[in-house]
């Protein structure tokens, strides 16, 4: 290598093309701007070019910083990791996470007292609402996502990240994109279509971004020196490969101008529907399942370091998930206008879908055979564990709310809520709160976490938080089906619709004291990762983990 | 050679397991989303319904960027408490024009497929700006800048371009107008309103906010409550025609 040291720094290829795309993506907006139909906008607009003008800045600069030669793949015969990418992630993902669950509290409270609207636009439920579902859905759950990826596929490649600047702009450009999406709801910007909130222009970026992170993600599949890719792998390619199918298939749209955020979705009426809940329940399926499983299929055998208890359940699990998810979708548009036999359709497949669902359950479970008494020992497998355990209950719920019969009492109702977050609290937040865990003293090279106390104090206040949600929602969501379905004896409909509303006030106010517990236990994780990264022990030399092998 | 072991041409190879996986996940997709562009149920057209005006249009798009339907679902099902709660189901053609679709998924307030003309514009005008006013136990935000902010006439045809671009069923006469039939439709008495009917059938032309002074966003999503649900007149609509 001592030619190569000697020849002269210059600019890779990489470095000099997104420098110039940079810069002229920020000119190009900078005349949007001047030439928008309205003053939010324009506002994007300028974010947008202020963004692209210090990526520009930021790429040169870093080649000027840089030594000649980019940082080498193997150092004496070991892998190289890039774990930058991984650690913002990982922070922006526990930013993120509290910033949603608060969100989450607020709505949660206009519901019990609707003077917390303020009156004021931005503030109103209608706005805040999507904000909430984005926050914890694409900014916390996208993050963790993003980061355990990025860590697990190194890891169990044996291979550092391809690209040079490609996974920072994955990382950094995918928090752009829920920065717009984000303040874009609060100035009235959206599509109106639940999940998909973002306009074009954000759905636009968001693509650009998601093809990078699966080139970044695949590239590096390839690059491996094991001969087999990691089941966690399969899963996480199912989930990268299925959200860029079902962001394009569902965001179809043109926009009024090229200077308006305004958009209409090529689908319409039924088809829309459709299409929406295709996208709208494969986002439960791949982003907020196959994902989340990836993190399940590694964290929990490394945590808990015992192989995955079987491989042959892994294989079934991974491909009878992935094909009965997709035919979910009518589920949610039973007795609508959408044709009975796509709705039966749905439902069936549903049914069905609760047996992969507990054969991964039982999976990640089992995985502990041999170390359960590691459960009180350690509260970040607790929380990993009792994480599987809420995703049991929840592919049990579903399928049995995907009922037609059933269908009929709980949808529209609080019920549907309750289902969700019984899934996203204590499946995905508990899931990545026990990634984060793991994450963060791995890629410190810390010894261990500031305080396992804490995550133990952590997990209590969050799962009695949850406990008051759901059940509160169970009762509210199931007594509302009841009341409006009630008639007199004479057979009138007994209730009026704001006596149902009326009723609701007591477990909405037990729901948000849930949301404060939830949130406190954020706050405690949040504090806990601060100081772990801050002022925990350093790892003297950082030990060479032992590799992940399925079992046989 | 056991069956199990074939399985290594997916965990040895990522473009065959990329493509396994595009295979696997494509086929419920296609099977549950192709007929409904050519089944008759889903493609029929019923007499009465017909795009949105531009106040229409407008108001419609003041109730997706407020996010209504976060509590409001726009879609009555077929059950005897919601048709007697209600009114008639939604049909498939009732939301043909929609884009996007706004059927909700959450009742938090109630079922507006067919609130049109049930309630008058005073009320709904109290309503949106203080909605306990008007009903006590309500929870609902308030939305008192509806009725001061104004909405511009002159952008409304872009947005019927490209909904014309898309297949909805605006004449270039309809576009070249957009604009006067706005105006149109937010006065009261104005002697244009039966030209305006004549383009788009029983659209209802007054000053639905109560100020004549500006066509407030009040006036646009007022005009657009007021038509939902009012377009198919069932006396007439035969439910046994798309029974084969």
């Amino acid at each position: 290598m001592t030619h190569a040291a000697t020849s002269p720094k210059s600019m890779t290829f990489g470095e000099a093309g997104s420098a110039l795309a940079f810069a002229a993506l920020a000119l190009l907006c900078i005349i949007i701007a001047a030439k928008a139909y309205t003053p939010e906008y324009a506002f994007h607009a300028y974010l947008f070019a202020a963004a692209s003008g210090w990526a520009a800045f930021k790429i040169v600069d870093r080649f000027y910083d840089r030594p000649a030669q980019l940082p080498p793949r193997e150092i004496n015969g070991k892998p190289n990791y890039n774990m930058g990418p991984v650690k913002f992630a990982t922070i922006a993902g526990v930013f993120w996470g509290v910033a949603g669950f608060t969100i989450g509290l607020l709505i949660a409270s206009q519901l019990a007292f609707p003077a917390l609207n303020f009156d004021t636009a931005w503030l109103s439920f209608g706005r805040m609402r999507p904000l909430h579902t984005s926050a914890v859905i694409f900014a916390f759950g996208g993050n963790v996502l993003i980061a355990t990826s990025l860590y697990v596929v190194q890891r169990t490649s044996r291979a550092r990240l391809v690209g040079d600047i490609a996974p920072w702009f994955v990382v950094l450009g995918y928090n752009f994109f829920i920065v717009i999406a984000g303040t874009g709801y609060l100035l009235g910007i959206t599509q109106g279509k639940e999940y998909a909130e973002p306009e074009w222009y954000a759905d636009l970026w968001l693509t650009v971004v998601w093809v990078a992170y699966l080139l970044v993600f695949l590239g590096t599949v390839m690059r491996r020196k094991e001969p087999h890719i990691y089941v966690a792998n399969w899963f996480y390619l199912a989930f990268i490969l299925t959200i860029a199918v079902l962001h394009l298939g569902n965001n179809a749209a043109i926009p009024v101008s090229i200077f308006s955020p305004k958009s209409y979705i090529v689908w319409a009426g039924v088809q829309d529907a459709m299409v929406q809940w295709w996208y709208g329940h494969n986002a439960v399926g791949f982003f907020l399942t196959a994902g989340f499983l990836a993190i399940m299929y590694y964290f929990i055998p490394k945590r808990a370091e015992r192989p995955v208890y079987s491989y042959r359940l892994s294989i079934i699990h991974f491909w009878a998930l992935i094909f009965l998810y997709i035919w979910a979708g009518p589920h949610h548009l039973h007795y609508t206008a959408l044709p009975d036999w796509a709705q039966t359709l749905g439902m069936t497949f549903s049914i069905m879908l609760w047996m992969p669902s507990w054969g991964g359950m039982i999976n990640g479970l089992m995985t502990l055979s041999g170390a359960w008494d590691k459960l009180r020992t350690d509260p970040v497998l607790r929380l990993m564990v009792v994480s599987v355990a809420f995703y049991g209950m929840a592919t049990f719920e579903g399928p049995l709310m995907s009922v037609k019969a059933v269908n009929t009492l709980s949808h529209y109702t609080d019920w549907t809520i309750g289902h969700v977050h019984s899934g996203a609290l204590g499946w995905v937040a508990y899931v990545s709160f026990g990634a984060i865990y793991c994450l963060v003293p791995w890629l410190w090279n810390k010894e261990r976490l500031y305080s396992l106390k804490a995550v133990s104090w952590h997990f209590w206040i969050s799962t009695l938080g949850i406990v008051l949600y759901i059940s509160s929602m169970w009762v509210a969501g199931i007594l509302q089906g009841l009341m409006w379905r009630a008639y007199t004896s004479l057979g009138f409909l007994e209730y009026s619709f704001i006596e149902t509303v009326e009723a609701m006030h007591p477990f909405y106010v037990i729901r948000a004291l849930g949301g404060v517990l939830f949130v406190g236990g954020s706050l405690i994780m949040a504090w806990n990762v601060w100081k772990t990264i801050t002022s925990a022990k350093d790892i003297a030399v950082a030990e060479e983990r032992p590799l992940l092998v399925a079992a046989e | 050679m056991s069956l199990w072991s074939r399985h290594k041409i997916f965990e040895t190879n990522s473009i065959i397991l990329l493509i396994g996986v595009l295979l696997v996940i494509s086929i419920g997709g296609l099977v549950e989303i192709v007929p409904l562009f050519y089944l008759k149920s889903t493609i029929e057209k019923v007499e009465g319904v017909r795009p949105y005006t531009p106040l229409e249009l407008a108001g419609r798009n003041v109730y997706v960027r407020e996010g209504c339907y976060n509590c409001h679902s726009q879609m009555i099902r077929p059950l005897r408490d919601e048709v007697e709660r209600y009114g008639h189901y939604s049909l498939a053609a009732e939301s043909m024009y929609d884009r996007p679709f706004q059927w909700g998924s959450k009742r938090t307030g109630p079922d507006l497929a067919r609130v049109g003309n049930k309630y008058s514009d005073d009320w709904h005008r109290d309503h949106l700006k203080d909605p306990r006013a008007v009903v006590p136990g309500s929870i609902m935000p308030s939305y008192p800048w509806l009725t001061e902010r104004e909405v511009d006439p002159a952008l409304v045809a872009d947005d019927m371009k490209v909904q014309a671009a898309l297949g909805v069923p605006y004449t270039a006469e309809m576009i070249a107008k957009a604009d006067a039939d706005l105006r149109i439709q937010a006065t009261t008495d104005d002697p244009d309103a039966t030209a305006l009917a004549s383009r788009y059938p029983k659209a209802q032309s007054r000053d639905f906010d109560g100020n004549a002074q500006r066509i407030s966003e009040a006036d646009a999503l007022i005009a657009y409550l007021q038509m939902l649900g009012t377009q198919v007149d069932f006396k007439l609509y035969d439910n046994k025609a798309n029974i084969r």
